[in-house]
Parts: C-alpha cells; structure tokens; sequence
C-alpha cells in the first residue's frame, strides 16, 4: 500500500491506505493529497478548494469595489 | 505548492480582514469586551503567530489558545516513564522530535539520550517498524502520541506489525481524542469562550459530527480550519457571522481537506486497534473521562505498556506535581495568556523551559515568546 | 626530493597514530602528497610582503568540523573544513593565505575517504587561493570519534583601509544575502537519512574571497559580513543586531529559497531562517552603494542569486523582525537548542 509522494522536488514513500478506496494504486497517481506523519490521509477535492478560493476572491473584489467607491466619492468632494 | 500558495496569498487577505472589521463592529465587541474566540489546535496557534494574525485581526477578538498540543498535555510521569524504557539496554525508543524536549520530572529524553540511551528521531511510526524489522535483536518501542490526526498512523502501523509477524515492536500508547477536552472546558464556569475553530487534520479523520455537542448543547459555534491564514481568517469572518446572527453550527471551512463523515479506513483502523481508557491524566487538565486511547488486548503483544508493566498498563499511573507557580494549566485551557506566567521569560524560557508549552513549538509560550506576543514589535516609519 | 612509498593499508589503525613508521608513511602519501607541504621541520614559515603594509592587520580564526555524514551531495567534511576556514577569514575583509589542518581519525576509517576528503581539501584551498602549511594527525580507538574530525586555523592579511565590522552597521544600511538559503542545513539533514527523504539539493558549500573582493571593489564603504553558518541567517542577523545596537528588518517575501528547499520545510515543519549555510553570507551597505554591491555579487558565481532582503533600523537593540509573506510582523529570535520536526 505504498506510493511515492513529491511535495515541492521532495520524495517520500507514503501509507496510501487511506486515500487507496479499494481501486488499484495506478489510479493514484497525480492526485493531491494531504500527507501526514508518512501517511497520505485525505484527497484534495478540487472542486471544494475552488469554492474555497472563490468565497475569499469575491471577498477580495467586494472590497476593492468598495475602496473604490470610497476614494472615488473622496474625489467627488469640494476642494478646499 | 499547490493548495497552499494560494491560501496564503496576501491579497486576498485584505478583502477578509475589512469584512471581519465589519462583523466585529457589527457585534458591537471592543479590546474591553472582545470576542472570545479558542483555536482549538497546537498547530492553528502556530500559524496565527508566525503570520501574525493576531496583529492583523482587530482588537475586538481575543484569541484563547486551547489545549490541541498532544505535546504540551502530556503529563510528567508519562514522559518519565518514555525514560524509564529508553534507559532500557536492549530497547530502542523512536519518537516524534517535538516530543524529545520535553522535560520529565529529572530529565527529557534528549537529556537521556545524552546520557547513553538510544533515543531516535522518527518521522512516521513506519519508520519505527522499519527499524525493528532490521534490528531483530533490540526492542523498538514508539512513542505513540498525538490526537485523532496521528492516531490512525499509529494504528495502521501496528496492523502491519502484526501483519509482516515484527514481533520486537510496541507502542507506548498516548493517543488522546479532542471532544472530551472541549466538553470540560465548557462545563468550566470560570470558562467564557463565544465560539471554536476547530481542528482541521483530526476532523479529517473524525469528521464533524463529533462537534455536534458543542452547538447543539452548549449553543456555541465552531468552525472546522485549514491551517494557511486565508483559511484560518475565513474562518473566524464564519464564527463572526454566526455569532452575529445568533446561530450556533458546526461548519466546514477545510471543506477541500476534510470530508464531513471523516475517513472510513482511519476510523476503522482506530477502532480495530485501539479502546477509550476509562479516564486519562491531561497536563493542567486534571483527568479526564474517556479521553485517552489504549491498545486493545488482541493486540497486547504490541503493548508496550504490557510488555514492560508500566504506567496505566501497570495500574500504577503516578501523578507527579508542576513545579510551584507553573501556570502551564491555566494558559493551556486559556484561562490566562503566558505572560501572566510568573516563570515566562524568566525561569522558563525555550533554552531552559519549566514545562511542556514552553518547549514545543505548538505550546502557547514558546510561540508568544519565539514570535514576540509578549514583546511588541515596533514598525520602522 | 625524498622517494615517498606508497600506502598499502586500506583503513587506518592505531598504528597509524603511534608516531613511528606507519604514521609517517599516512602523512607522507596522502596528506603532505596532496597539499604539497615541506614536512622537514615541525612548523611552516612563512612570509608574505603584505603583512609589511602600514596599517595592515593579520587575521586569524580557526573552526572545527564534525558534520555527520561525512560526504554528502555538494561536498564532504574536508571542502567544508577549507571553505569554512577562508569564509570566517574573508567575511573580515582579509585576504586569505594560510591554513593547518589537523585531523583526529577513527580506528577503521577507509583511507580511500581520507583520500577523497584530502582531495577535495586540496581543490577548494586552489581556488580560494590558499596553502595548507602544516598539520597534525592523531588516531582514536573506535568510537571515539565520528569517522574523521578536522580543525583548520586559517591566517590573512586585513589590507589598510578597510575596516569592517558589525558594529559600524547603521540604522538604513541595506541587508543583502549573496544566495538562496538554507541548502547546506537541508541537504546534511536528507543525507542523514532519519526521515527518509529524497531531493536533488546540495549544500551550498563554497569559498567566498572573491565575492567579498568584489563586492569591496564596487561598494568600498560595506559595513560587515557574516557567513550564516549553524543557526542561519537568523542567528547571523541576531548577532549582527547585538553589536551593531540596533534593530534589523526583513522581508520574508524577498527571502531567496529553492523550491525542494521550501517543500522540505513544510513537511516537516522547519523554517528556512534556521537552516545553515555553507556558502551564503549576509552582508550590510550603506545604502548608496546597494545597487552596486548587488550588481558586483551577481556578476560573481557564488552570488548570482544575491537579492537584497532588508534593512538595519533604528529600534531594540539585537531585535530582528520579519514582514511575513502574509503581511504582519513578528519576531525572528535566535534557535535555542536544535530545529525539531514538528507532529501536527
């Protein structure tokens, strides 16, 4: 139940069992995992982490969106 | 790195922060009436100080550090007895690093390793078997501790031992689950936390449901937390909003990590190996019921609790005392901050640490005084 | 010229040490052989018409290397021994000429090792421009030692005029590092092979005389150097900071790192700043001649990755701070006892 992890350029030979779900190993390979202690524990659901980054990215341009606003209403204000 | 450098990308940080300004405003707290937020986990302490998180969050949240080091709980006599084995002649005993420095009642087992006990430094228990599969003639013990994250390791390991026949290997049982320890901090009374973030890489393997109580009893939310700082702060700005909203829940922020029913082949390998003591010791905790693992007697032949009669295996469990004004218990459960320790920084300081916190890199202490909690860090203008 | 007879043996014995034939027969073929030294007297003499200059200083250091494995990609003990030597030389302005090197053996170590080390010893004293003058050789019973011990005292000449020193570092002199971080501190680490890890890193291991010449020639005002050897950068910062009184700043996003090197820190849970050098130096400028010390650096090999990192500021004493990648500010202590992998 091994395979080779590569975090980075680093090798390490890890535990699959937990991630394996009874397919053969080939079927492993170039996913995403969550390595831990020698052990590949969880495998990266993409499709959450896209979520995830698409959650905190809307944060990002609502903001940006409101500083915008902010400075363009600055700019909007008489001069003194 | 994928999946990381984009959780830890600083632009994205600003729109969270300014959001998490406005929910904290929103609920009305202040730096006099904050609120009060536990990160549960050793590693979620970490991060939120080497990212400084707690400079960039505003003064209204006050972060509680919880008790999720395994580390900084372990007991005194636990780590003496892990001496007692190691000064063994015939056993090796492999180890997490972490957990080399911590000081017993006499010595840590870096101190015993000087001394002439061979004390090892392993990655993965994996590497412990592989030890004792090429050293037929030594004993190799492992010092097996950690929360859910690690406790499956640990299991499958001694699954494989018993597997391959690798007779000359044990583990020394000190597994601990997270759930116990957050029902008694909140049946403390001197205890006010408004909500959790909960641990990310043991909820991959427990999933959520273990939270459950805390919401629906105790009416507290909690929010499950990757560990890079996007996640991190999303993850407050998700208790924020519960908090606003009067909603107590259990939510799912390592959604990418963490699935919501844990991992069925960790779950059962915990279960095949292991059985809950009916109570374990807990640094600054007192004993807890139900709250430590130890190996089932199908297994007892990789026990080493059994097959070196020691600790609770022994039906001896020595409790040992802190030393006087040691305050490890108390910054543990969050009750006060290190600083308020009358030895942090003086009598206790990394090179020369009283305690557990102090000497793990996960312990509140060592990460207040390493990144400089307790010393302000002043911008150049 | 005395005919010199060829060693037979294929480990070292205590023999070997005892100061009689055998002993001789060790230090003739593969020491004096390979750093070409005149072992007729007990001590070597020496002269150099620069030590004459008004104003010129000698400069003498001397360090002791342990490191365990022996060989390991990018080098061994011997060119870290060298470079190690002339690092602590130049970092101090001077320019390098002399080394000793003593070595305590083990009981059984392969002479084709010795051989190996000596050889690489013998290369990197050739390219930092320097002599290995004499030497002593002892033998220890097994167990005694780790393989070989080697101790190199190594003597310059500090030429007039320049006078650097971590104490003359000012609050806006400009921190530049010459290269990425950490490779050395990694690649002894994976060599060890305690956690079983594979990577393409080598130590950084490298004599840097000529990068410091270089640099004094575009940046002649440099304040001081230090090569960020155990303990790293961080360490070398702290010091730094200490006798200079005043407070430096970093940024970690400008912090050159290799990518295996990052990844190896993430597993197991290490930070770079911590991770030694071998052939990297952190050096200050004032910060009018910034530009220049970073062009002369990486027109150089060893400094081709040279980057600026950060500045000195006025503030506590010995304090150093880091703008993290995310955009708060902690501090950056020094290590207290040894990097350990972290479990969570």
């Amino acid at each position: 139940m091994m395979a080779v992890a590569e975090i980075s350029g680093v090798r390490r030979e890890v535990n699959v069992a937990c991630i394996a779900e009874g397919a053969p190993l080939e079927n492993l390979v170039g996913t995403w995992t969550l390595i831990h202690v020698g052990f590949a524990m969880s495998r990266i659901d993409e499709d959450e982490a896209a979520k995830t980054l698409d959650v905190l990215r809307e944060l990002g341009e609502a903001q940006e969106l409101l500083d915008a606003m902010a400075e363009g209403a600055e700019s909007l204000r008489p001069r003194r | 790195m994928k999946y990381v450098e984009e959780f830890r990308d600083p632009a994205a940080a600003r729109g969270v922060l300014a959001e998490i300004s406005r929910v904290t405003d929103q609920i009305g707290a202040t730096a006099d009436a904050p609120v009060r937020i536990m990160e549960i986990c050793g590693g979620h302490t970490h991060a939120i100080f080497r990212y400084g998180l707690d400079k960039l969050t505003p003064d209204g949240i006050e972060f509680i550090h919880g008790p999720g080091c395994p580390v900084c709980v372990l007991p005194r006599s636990r780590v003496d007895e892990c001496i007692d084995l190691a000064e063994q002649p015939d056993v090796i005993f492999t180890s997490f690093g972490d957990a080399m420095r911590v000081p017993g009642s006499y010595k840590s087992l870096l101190q015993a390793k000087a001394q002439g006990a061979d004390v090892r430094m392993v990655y993965s228990p994996l590497d412990a078997l592989e030890l004792a599969r090429r050293n037929p003639d030594r004993e190799v013990v492992f010092f097996g501790l950690g929360f859910e994250s690690t406790t499956p390791s640990t299991a499958l390991t001694i699954q494989q031992a018993r597997r391959t026949n690798v007779l000359n290997f044990s583990v020394f049982c000190n597994h601990i689950t997270v759930p116990p320890p957050i029902k008694a901090l909140l049946d403390d009374p001197h205890m006010c936390l408004d909500g959790f973030v909960g641990p990310g890489h043991v909820s991959m393997v427990i999933g959520l449901r273990p939270y459950d109580f805390i919401a629906q009893d105790y009416g507290k939310p909690i929010v499950v937390a990757g560990f890079e700082p996007l996640d991190l702060l999303q993850s407050v700005l998700m208790v924020l909003r519960q908090i606003r909203d009067g909603r107590a829940e259990v939510e799912n922020q390592y959604a990418r990590v963490v699935p919501a029913e844990g991992n069925p082949v960790s779950l059962a390998a915990i279960a095949d190996v292991y059985e809950t003591r009916p109570s374990f010791e807990w640094r600054g905790l007192g004993e807890i019921d139900a709250s430590g693992l130890r190996i089932r007697p199908d297994y007892a032949t990789f026990d080493a609790e059994q097959k070196f009669q020691i600790g609770y295996g022994a039906g001896q469990a020595r409790a040992v005392a802190e030393p006087d004004g040691c305050a490890c218990g108390e910054v543990m459960t969050g009750r006060v901050k290190p600083v308020a320790c009358p030895h942090f920084g003086k009598g206790c300081t990394p090179e020369l640490p009283l305690g557990a916190l102090m000497v793990s890199s996960e312990g509140a202490c060592a990460a207040y005084y390493q990144y400089g909690g307790a010393r302000a860090v002043e911008v150049a203008k | 010229m005395s005919t010199r007879t060829r060693l037979r043996d294929s480990h070292v014995t205590l023999a070997h040490g005892g100061g009689g034939k055998a002993m001789r027969d060790l230090i003739e073929d593969v020491f004096a052989t390979a750093f070409n030294t005149d072992t007729t007297e007990d001590q070597a003499r020496l002269t150099d018409a620069a030590l004459a200059d008004p104003g010129a200083r000698l400069a003498f250091t001397t360090d002791s290397y342990v490191v365990h494995p022996v060989e390991f990609p990018g080098g061994d003990i011997g060119k870290l021994a060298v470079c190690g030597t002339v690092n602590d030389l130049v970092v101090g302005a001077a320019r390098p000429l002399w080394l000793s090197a003593s070595f305590i053996i083990e009981e059984g170590c392969e002479i084709a090792l010795l051989r190996r080390v000596v050889a690489s010893m013998r290369t990197e004293a050739d390219k930092a421009g320097v002599r290995i003058v004499t030497g002593d050789t002892k033998v220890v019973e097994r167990g005694s030692a780790d393989t070989v011990f080697i101790t190199t005292s190594g003597i310059g000449v500090i030429p007039p005029g320049r006078h650097m020193a971590a104490k003359t570092i000012r609050p806006g002199d400009v921190a530049i590092v010459s290269g990425v971080l950490g490779d050395h501190g990694a690649a002894i680490l994976i060599a060890r092979g305690d956690m079983a890890l594979s990577t393409d890193i080598r130590s950084d291991c490298a004599s840097l005389g000529h990068l410091i010449e270089a640099v004094l020639a575009a940046a002649p005002d440099t304040r001081a150097a230090r090569d960020a050897t155990r303990g790293g950068l961080a360490s070398a910062l702290n010091e730094m900071a200490a006798t200079a009184r005043c407070s430096i700043e970093i940024d970690e996003s400008a912090l050159p790192l290799r990518t295996e090197v990052k990844g190896m820190c993430e597993i197991l849970g290490f930070d770079p700043l911590y991770l030694a050098n071998e052939g990297t130096l952190v050096l200050f400028v004032p910060p009018d001649q910034a530009d220049a010390a970073l062009a002369a650096m990486q027109s150089q090999e060893t400094g081709r990755n040279a980057t600026i990192i950060g500045r000195a500021i006025s503030g506590t004493s010995g304090r150093v701070v880091i703008q993290t990648i995310f955009g708060g500010m902690r501090i950056v202590d020094m290590l207290v006892g040894e990097q350990l992998p972290r479990i969570c």
